[in-house]
């Protein structure tokens, strides 16, 4: 096993748990501002680092980059192995572009006031941008686990101490429902850790890919089958696929802003990464048997979400239903197996975190200022903040799919993605778009209960204007909308060469599986 | 880049929707000072504009407003003149098809193995557009000064406006399907942002979230034909896909997904026609248009004619050698796509025309005679006549911009008189200022003054029943008021009603119905079934706008409000730039229809069309020669009826409305003459309550059932269930840990004195008795066993 030098994607990896011990040792009471503006400064540093990372990725080499690896427990293959290809770097990316906006936005939140801790709540921060990359660029399955159950540490406590008034609840769920599913995952890689003598991921696709390591599919019952329902369970949860969602609501409503930001931006994207990285390369003839399967659940979370959320009276939970809503698409687009759904898919995962950080952010403001979610309690706020009215259409905009801004390239290359599948094909195609246009009824009924109409009521008539830290929120938020909706290339040209190599997995297996349940297969 | 730049065509038409959007973007970012405005005060922006009554507004900087004004205008004229540029350059070339197809591109975005590029185009279609829609909203923009000037909003407005117009020409000048799209959807997105412009109004942000909907269901379902044509043909490229007869061939010869029977183009034309269906607001996605006078009128215009709506069925005629593939509509073969286009198309022609009848409001009779002119055009692409239809998108855009724009002038005129009778029935000063339209000196003074009775003002407005402007039967005599209003509304009511040979309507309209009637005398359905119903609803056609005209402007005042309309002196600036858009409009509603008169039509043919029909031999050029449009020879009979329907049309008109003019309180006459139809056609076929009862509300009903009982009863209630099954198991195992536990220290000793107790009754030391317990054991396995192999065995 070759031991190799430090790569800069360890130097990202742990900028933001250097900025943890940092924090660990200063004094909450005396350095108040001190600890704010170091959470920040290490956010934005890891931020840097990652831009350097994407400055000095070559996009062309379909294989993994700035590779380290060194062996940590090498009597059971283990070791501590990252590395990056595009769809790693783009989720990075994204990862540290939200977590300064996060951390920003939380400067300038009232829930310290009452609940205090501020040092505890930005260091939980730091260690979740920390786990967090550690998902997207550990290629060692063992390690992967524990950073995946990593992450839920963090999420538990910034839910469970600034959350809510139900925020114990929440919290518990959160944590109980993902541990749950992870458990079968653990399962599965000791399996196929036990199989192919190693946990290094590469390692395992390669060997799958030229037939050393053979895990036997033949349909529901086989072992392929159950290794991919293992891994496959863990991350739908966190997706939340349709129907394993129901933690996300209560989660998403009690957490505090920085953490439905986070949640939405970040966290629901580990799972779909997971399908990506995981399910697809490792189990190709399961992940084709089931496609089907998966994407009817996609297609069921699509008009479902969008469904429910147009019940809902509370900002926060709309918002939050639109998320199943969303992701869906995304399921819907990598299972379609091929490199058009793939890359609408991720780029997809990009887009919900920007704009469904985006709305999050916004329900956040208008909390800050009134202290209600209900959407009855607002209406006519274009009139009271004029800036804010207009860059929260933006961002419902964009989660819409509106041309020229980031969620119609997602959108409709899925859907090119799905119309040329040889596993999905026009049905899905179809049911996708009827959540398209679900989506434009609950977002615009979300618009108008809030912004639009007359400014009737008294508490609504003197909102403060947006602070400078929330405008400067904001505006990237802006940025990357337009920047992805009018000029997606330089986005595609990332992802190009890393998602052949996934659908070139999948691809022998295309023509020969045997769908696990006929029926759906069915479908046109 | 040299000077050749700006006369080479192949790039020019990449700046046409530059100046626009650049304007959109100045004004955005420049202009956001704004000053808050409270009700009390609300004459410091004209007082009494009726959008605002009552409320705290912001208002827009001076300075603000004049940029705004400034740049938004400069950005159209900046579009209109490389516009003029480019119609020059290209009417220097001789089109033959395919061929001198200005344009190009730059890549966008790539997916796997294909690339997306973005790019521009000029062909012959695209250069009849783009005399169009520059000229009608450079007219809309100037209209605007004036109509907007006492707004708060005004910078907001031409922001929104310059983006709105910026997307119609992205959309015209657009290479491809994908780009096409996009302006599509921003403008349907300023079509919201402009029809709820006034968005405190519950009216205004309900029919700016109707237009929204309706069109964003149709789009998405032309969305998933664009992604369905893409996945077969690999390409969105107009040159690739229309100018390429191969593709055009292989399209009509794929079968279709999902239904049998059809081609891949018949069903993306399908799909394609109900993304027009709804932006041009045919049956039966039509309910968003009439609600969408909401906004300001200028916005009306712009939607109406040159933006929107034309879109709809630009997209069609751009597409339609695609629509047409496989089928020869000139030979009496049709296919799915044109079958539904000309049904739609001419039931909604007819459809909306008898709604247009019964209609009391200005605006809304404008809005329903839209619908029906659109359904003209669609009917006429259904039956093949393409010319004709493009004929008539273009001179329909011209008289239609300025119907709108006319009968804003004399609801402005109304809303004048109407505050002017007001401030007067108050008679707490003077205002005879008729010229100063603002009346800023008077209304301060009246405001510090009088604040007592600023709110006995604002109660009645309450209690009294609300006077409406737009009321066609509060009006009457205007043509004294608004001279110059008055007779560029008959020019354009003339020509919307087909008035013989002078005015534009007529040549397009009459080529529709030529077309139609040739295909009738070949023995064809579909040319029967659209003759037939368009020859009616250009007879009512004819009728409305005879009504509109007579209660509009003739007779006498029949109300306050009308008896002091007006527009100012007539060098005030609202009066002229409100009035000199619509001069304008009035020549080309007459000489547009010039450029496209048969050859061979007694007279006119010899003087307008020496050599061949202008603007069919221009267009016809953009079609594949295999569908291009014969010359169907001069006849008597569809002529004869346009002349007839028209005349008639109006005469009847004239004689019920204009003969002896209606008085104050009288009642229509068309009310006694239809009896409870009227009501029906009034209220538009009651489709707006019926959407309401299919869909508006069930969506609410299961949405709330869904989130309730499936989503936090079932999904959610498993969960807790299997909580509490795994709680109920926990306290279980601690209960018995408990019990357990307790009990170890003395329980465990006593199990084992009594086990031990037990155990030795057992060991008797008696072998018969260990005997039979063997015995017993070894019949009990052997049984089992059996049963087990036998089950194995099935």
């Amino acid at each position: 096993m070759d031991v190799s030098g430090l790569s800069l994607v360890t130097v990202v990896l742990f900028l933001p748990l250097v900025g943890f011990g940092i924090l660990l040792f200063m004094n909450e009471s005396t350095q108040r501002q001190a600890i704010k503006w170091t959470a920040f400064g290490f956010t934005i540093a890891t931020l840097l680092g990652a831009v350097l990372l994407w400055s000095q990725f070559d996009p062309s080499n379909p294989g993994l980059q700035f590779v380290q690896r060194n062996d940590w427990l090498p009597t059971f293959g283990v070791s501590y192995y990252v590395g990056i290809d595009g769809i790693s770097l783009i989720l990075v990316l994204l990862t540290v572009f939200i977590m300064p906006l996060s951390v920003l936005a939380s400067h300038v939140s009232h829930i310290f006031e009452e609940r205090g801790r501020e040092k505890l709540y930005y260091m939980f921060m730091l260690m979740l941008e920390w786990s967090m990359i550690g998902v997207f660029v550990i290629q060692d399955l063992i390690v992967f686990y524990v950073f995946w159950e990593v992450t839920l540490v963090p999420m538990y406590f910034l839910i469970g101490i600034w959350g809510g008034e139900n925020r114990v609840y929440a919290a518990l769920k959160f944590f109980l429902y993902t541990m749950a599913g992870s458990i079968l995952m653990l399962l599965a890689i000791l399996y196929v850790g036990s199989q192919a003598g190693t946990f290094a991921l590469p390692e395992i696709t390669a060997a799958v890919q030229s037939g050393d390591l053979v895990f036997p599919f033949g349909g529901l019952l086989s072992p392929q089958s159950f290794l991919f329902l293992g891994f496959f369970i863990a991350f739908a949860i966190k997706v939340p696929v349709w129907p394993l969602h129901s933690w996300l609501p209560d989660a998403h409503v009690q957490a505090p802003t920085a953490g439905s930001v986070i949640l939405a931006g970040v966290l629901l994207k580990m799972g779909t990464y997971g399908f990506v990285r995981f399910c697809l390369p490792m189990f190709p003839e399961a992940s084709v048997g089931w496609a089907p399967v998966v994407a009817t659940l996609g297609v069921i979370g699509i008009i479902y979400g969008a469904w429910v959320s147009y019940a809902q009276t509370d900002f926060k939970k709309l918002v939050a239903y639109s998320s199943v809503s969303h992701l869906g698409f995304v399921v819907v687009g990598i299972f379609a197996l091929n490199a058009q759904g793939l890359q609408g898919a991720t780029i997809q995962m990009v887009n919900h975190g920007i704009s469904t950080g985006g709305l999050f952010l916004m329900v956040g403001m208008l909390y800050e200022r009134r202290h209600t979610k209900a959407l009855d309690a607002f209406g006519g706020i274009w009139k009271a903040l004029p800036l804010f009215g207009a860059i929260s259409l933006v961002i419902t905009l964009s989660s819409m799919g509106l041309p020229g801004l980031n969620g119609f390239v997602g959108e409709f290359v899925i859907l090119l993605g799905t119309l040329g599948s040889s596993t999905l094909g026009f049905g899905f195609a179809l049911f996708a778009t009827l959540g398209v246009i679900l989506a434009a009824v609950y977002l615009l009924y979300m618009f108008q209960k809030i912004y639009l109409g007359e400014l009737d009521k008294e508490e609504n008539k003197n909102l403060p204007p947006l602070a400078w830290q929330e405008i400067a929120v904001l505006v990237p938020v802006l940025v990357l909308i337009f920047w992805i909706g009018v000029q997606p290339a330089v986005w595609f040209n990332m992802l190009d060469a890393s998602t052949s190599t996934v659908v070139a997995a999948v691809n022998p297996f295309l023509q020969q599986v045997a769908h696990i349940v006929p029926a759906v297969a069915m479908l046109p | 880049m040299s000077a050749d730049f700006l006369y080479d065509p192949n790039f020019l038409p990449w700046l046409i929707p530059v100046g626009p959007l650049l304007g959109f973007l100045i004004i955005v970012l420049a202009t956001n000072r704004s000053r808050w405005v409270p009700a009390t005060n609300r004459h410091e922006y004209g007082g009494h504009h009726p959008a605002y009554d009552g409320m705290s507004v912001p208002v827009v900087a001076p300075a603000s407003r004049v940029l705004s004004v400034i740049v938004g205008l400069g950005g159209v004229t900046f579009a209109f003149v490389i516009s003029l540029l480019v119609v020059l350059r290209v009417s220097q070339v001789d089109f033959v098809f395919g061929e001198h197809v200005f344009g190009s591109t730059a890549e966008w975005m790539s997916t796997g193995i294909t690339n997306f590029n973005m790019g521009v185009m000029v062909d012959p279609l695209t250069t009849i557009m783009l005399i169009m829609v520059p000229l009608a909203v450079v007219c809309i923009f100037i209209y605007s000064i004036g109509y907007m000037a006492h707004d708060p909003r005004q910078a907001r407005f031409f922001a929104m406006i310059s983006l709105f117009a910026g997307a119609m020409l992205t959309l015209v000048v657009a290479n491809n399907l994908l780009l096409l799209f996009i302006g599509w959807e921003i403008m349907g997105l300023c079509s919201y942002l402009l029809i709820g412009f006034w968005f405190e109004k519950e009216v205004a942000y309900k029919a700016a979230v109707k237009a929204f909907m309706t069109t964003r269901v149709a789009d998405v379902i032309m969305l998933l034909g664009i992604a369905y044509l893409y996945s077969i043909t690999g390409t969105l490229n107009f040159r690739d896909i229309l100018y390429n007869t191969e593709v055009l061939e292989t399209l009509a010869n794929t079968p279709a997904i999902l239904i049998g029977g059809m081609s891949a183009s018949g069903l993306i034309g399908i799909f394609l026609i109900t993304g027009t269906i709804g932006k041009s607001a045919q049956f039966p996605l039509h309910v968003w248009l009439p609600d969408a006078m909401e906004g300001p009128t200028p916005v009306s215009a712009m939607i109406h004619a040159a933006a929107m709506v034309s879109a709809g069925v630009y997209a069609i005629l751009r597409m339609y050698p695609l629509l047409e593939a496989g089928s020869h509509p000139h030979a009496g073969e049709f296919n799915s796509p044109l079958l539904l286009m000309a049904i739609v198309g001419g039931f909604t022609a007819l459809f909306s025309a008898t709604i247009a009848v019964a209609q009391n409001d200005v605006k809304k009779v404008l809005a329903f005679s839209t619908i029906s002119q659109l359904g003209f055009m669609m009917a006429a692409l259904g039956i093949g006549a393409y010319i004709a239809a493009a004929f008539h998108l273009i001179t329909h855009a011209f008289f239609k911009a300025l119907l709108f724009m006319a009968s804003g002038s004399v609801i402005h005129a109304m809303e004048h008189g109407e505050h002017h009778t007001h401030e007067h029935a108050h008679g707490e000063h003077d205002d005879e200022d008729e010229d100063d339209h603002a009346h800023d000196h008077a209304a301060e003074a009246h405001h510090d003054g009088h604040a007592e009775h600023h709110e006995e003002h604002h109660d009645e407005a309450h209690s009294a029943p609300h006077f409406d402007p737009q009321d066609m039967l509060n009006m009457g005599g205007l043509n004294k008021r608004i001279p110059v209003t008055f007779y560029t509304f008959v020019i354009g009511g003339l020509s919307l009603a087909g008035f013989p040979l002078l005015t534009a309507g007529f040549w397009s309209k009459d080529e529709i119905l030529a077309d139609a009637w040739l295909g009738t005398t070949e023995g064809f359905g579909p040319h029967a079934f659209v003759f037939l119903m368009l020859a009616i609803a250009a007879f009512l056609t004819a009728f409305y706008t005879a009504r509109q005209l007579c209660l509009t402007f003739l007779g006498e005042p029949r109300s306050e409000a009308a008896k002091h309309a007006g527009l100012g002196g007539p060098t005030n600036i609202v009066s002229i730039t409100m009035q000199l858009p619509l001069i304008i409009l009035a020549v080309f509603a007459i000489v547009a229809g010039f450029v496209g008169v048969p050859p061979d039509f007694p007279i006119f043919g010899a003087i307008f069309s020496p050599e061949h029909n202008n603007f069919k031999h221009f267009v016809n050029e953009a079609l594949p020669p295999a569908i291009q449009a014969g010359a169907p020879a001069f006849n008597w009979f569809p002529v004869g009826i346009s002349f007839l329907v028209a005349l008639g049309g109006l005469g009847l008109g004239y004689l019920m409305y204009g003969r002896k003019p209606l008085k104050a309180g009288e009642a229509d006459p068309l009310v006694k003459m239809l009896g409870p139809m009227h009501n029906v056609l009034k209220n538009r076929y009651y489709f707006d309550e019926l959407y309401e009862i299919i869909f508006v509300k069930p969506a609410q009903a299961t949405a709330r059932v869904v989130s309730e009982f499936v989503d936090r009863g079932i999904i959610d209630g498993t969960l807790h269930t299997i909580a509490f099954v795994f709680r109920w198991t926990g306290d279980l195992l601690k209960m018995l840990n408990l019990w357990l536990i307790d009990g170890f220290g003395d329980g465990v000793p006593r199990l084992i004195g009594w086990t031990g107790l037990q155990i030795r009754r057992i060991q008797t030391g008696r072998v018969q008795q260990y005997l039979l317990l063997v015995a017993a054991a070894a019949v009990i396995i052997g049984l089992a066993f059996v049963v087990s192999a036998g089950a194995a065995a099935n």
